[in-house]
């Protein structure tokens, strides 16, 4: 982990609210991200994700509280702001109108990006993206994934010092999430901030540095990954299928420990060293049992409950 | 978030301030009119002709001079006001909000250094210029076909000062659409404006028998809400040099109230438009 105290805060949130009519989408929150941090926003939907992202770029106004990027604030410095930071967001704004290189250099113009540097660093990032194939066809000839890997390219084209990623894997194949998440890793390595939304927990996981979970508009936890696992599941799960006889065999073993029903399953959870469930394994004959690491996943669904959220 | 709730504007009303950015959005459109040019370019030039040949050479016959002049030349200078007309309202009310509720393109327009309200002005602009581009192939048409008339169409070059007309005239009733637009939840919406406000004034602005035929309240109402008036009194002026006496006017003073008219209206409705437009945007 980088030392947070000494390096720069890049973005700060302090009691930012905000309020569609009385519904109040994101409640007093506050937060700060320092340069080169890659930041995940996790939480169900309607949570308050995506509201903050919007903030962080203008567009949407704060109702109250104090929002600041790169140490301009979003109420006065929109334009400055918006030089500074590349954005991809969660739906197609592709413009159908237009090839697509045409929607890069067009994008480009809005930055005031010189025509011949806008088409030098839109065939690099076509190659990155490995969208070469693509350059001349219509947005409409484009699969999902390949208009997500476009929005993505489109962010980068005014080599932002904050990438703000609104859900960039959703609707992606195992092959181009693999393809974001590289290009992530090389933008952090370049001390590119970079704040993302995420349904998915491995996702989180793996490239952010710090979480935020977020529920019904609030910041319920924050943490590096790892701290987070520790914190609130432990080390290790067991899951196998649920079955009435086994229970009094667990809470004998496991007393202790941390169990909870899904369905058809069950998972105890443990913050023990490794190797106290092999014991119990050996002794009795399961099936369908696993033993595997706590994982973020585990803690976002103790955190934010089992109920489905619906907007 | 979902478009259900309802929202308090935290933005006052404001005169915008626009930068040369204007000109980005205003560009972006203009690309994709020049690549779909075929499609753009030859049906807008039929419309005009077949009115000029029905309702001039056809109908035209059985009418009367108005004015000592042929009827041909009294509707030929109102199908180029409504040439404006049509433009810009088609541009800003169905194609803009195809652009902002379906394609999505102004949220990713303000994600870069361009704001809100020069998204809106860039589409006035482009409104504006659409009007221009069918008023000048129209003014073709009609300086064409006066060829073939017994008194020309355009009686002197004060008729090129239609094009730039166009330009601030389209941008008026580009202004008038974007606030629709601002207004409407779905594009069924655009019903509204094109039957109870396009289609009226199409019938009752001057365009097929002289306002002066009507009763005076109606020519005042008339010259008083209906900007389509003022758009015809301009063009008439300029092709034909004689408008009829609305309201007991003369040419020039109808020219005078016609030009005010439309600039204040024009300035009126660009501000409006703007602020409406930001108000459903960002809040």
């Amino acid at each position: 982990m980088m030392d947070m105290s000494s390096s720069e805060v890049l973005i700060e949130a302090s009691g930012l609210t905000k309020k569609f009519g009385e519904f109040v989408a994101v409640d007093h929150i506050d937060f700060e991200v320092h340069r080169g941090e890659c930041v995940g926003f996790l939480g169900p939907n309607g949570a308050g994700k995506t509201t903050t992202v919007r903030m962080m770029y203008c567009f949407l106004m704060p109702t109250s509280g104090v929002l600041k990027v790169a140490g301009l604030s979003v109420n006065t410095s929109c334009r400055e702001i918006k030089a500074l930071v590349g954005v991809a967001q969660q739906e197609d704004n592709l413009d159908p109108d237009f090839s697509v290189i045409k929607n890069l250099t067009v994008y480009a113009r809005y930055f005031d990006i010189p025509k011949a540097e806008a088409l030098k660093r839109a065939e690099e990032l076509l190659r990155f993206f490995q969208l070469e194939e693509k350059r001349d066809v219509s947005i409409m000839a484009l699969s999902t994934g390949m208009k997500r890997r476009l929005i993505f390219a489109r962010a980068l084209l005014n080599k932002p010092q904050i990438l703000l990623l609104d859900e960039p894997t959703t609707g992606l194949d195992p092959q181009a999430r693999h393809l974001v998440w590289d290009e992530v890793r090389l933008l952090k390595k370049q001390q590119v901030t970079v704040i993302l939304t995420t349904h998915y927990m491995d996702e989180a996981q793996i490239l952010c540095d710090r979480i935020l979970i977020v529920d019904q508009g609030k910041i319920i936890e924050q943490g590096t990954p790892a701290d987070l696992i520790k914190k609130h599941v432990g080390t290790e799960v067991l899951e196998m299928d649920y079955d009435q006889k086994l229970m009094p065999l667990l809470k004998e073993a496991f007393g202790e420990a941390r169990m909870e029903r899904l369905g058809e399953r069950i998972q105890i959870f443990t913050d023990q060293p490794h190797g106290v469930f092999e014991g119990f394994l050996n002794e009795h004959k399961l099936q369908n049992v696993s033993i595997r690491n706590a994982n973020i996943e585990d803690v976002f669904l103790k955190l934010t409950g089992r109920g489905l959220r619906e907007t | 978030m979902s478009e259900g709730h309802i929202r308090k504007s935290p933005a006052k009303f404001s005169i915008p301030r626009l930068s040369y950015r204007v000109w980005r959005v205003w560009r972006r459109n203009i690309d994709v009119f020049f690549k779909t040019v075929k499609v753009n370019f030859f049906p807008s030039l039929l419309e005009p002709m077949l009115y000029l040949f029905a309702f001039g050479f056809g109908l035209g016959g059985f009418i009367p001079n108005i004015a000592g002049q042929p009827y041909i030349n009294f509707i030929a200078p109102a199908l180029v006001a409504v040439a404006i007309m049509n433009g810009a309202f088609y541009e800003c009310t169905f194609a803009s909000f195809v652009r902002m509720y379906f394609q999505k393109t102004f949220d990713a327009i303000v994600a870069t250094p361009v704001s809100v309200e020069e998204v809106v002005a860039g589409e006035l602009l482009w409104g504006a210029t659409r009007a221009t581009i069918n008023a000048s192939i129209v003014l073709l048409v009609v300086a064409m076909a006066g060829l073939f008339t017994p008194v020309p169409l355009v009686s002197s070059p004060l008729f090129l000062l239609a094009v730039p007309l166009a330009f601030f005239g389209g941008l008026l009733f580009a202004s008038i659409a974007m606030c629709f637009t601002a207004a409407a939840s779905n594009i069924d919406f655009f019903n509204y404006p094109t039957f109870l406000f396009l289609t009226p004034m199409f019938f009752l602005c001057g365009t097929f028998f002289p306002l002066t035929s009507l009763p005076v309240a109606a020519q005042g109402l008339a010259m008083a809400v209906l900007p389509l008036t003022h758009v015809i009194n301009a063009t008439r002026a300029l092709l034909v040099g004689t408008v009829e006496p609305i309201l007991g006017l003369s040419t020039s003073t109808l020219l005078l109230v016609s030009s005010i008219w439309l600039v204040t209206a024009t300035c009126f409705f660009f501000v409006l438009s703007i602020n409406l437009m930001k108000k459903r945007l960002t809040s």
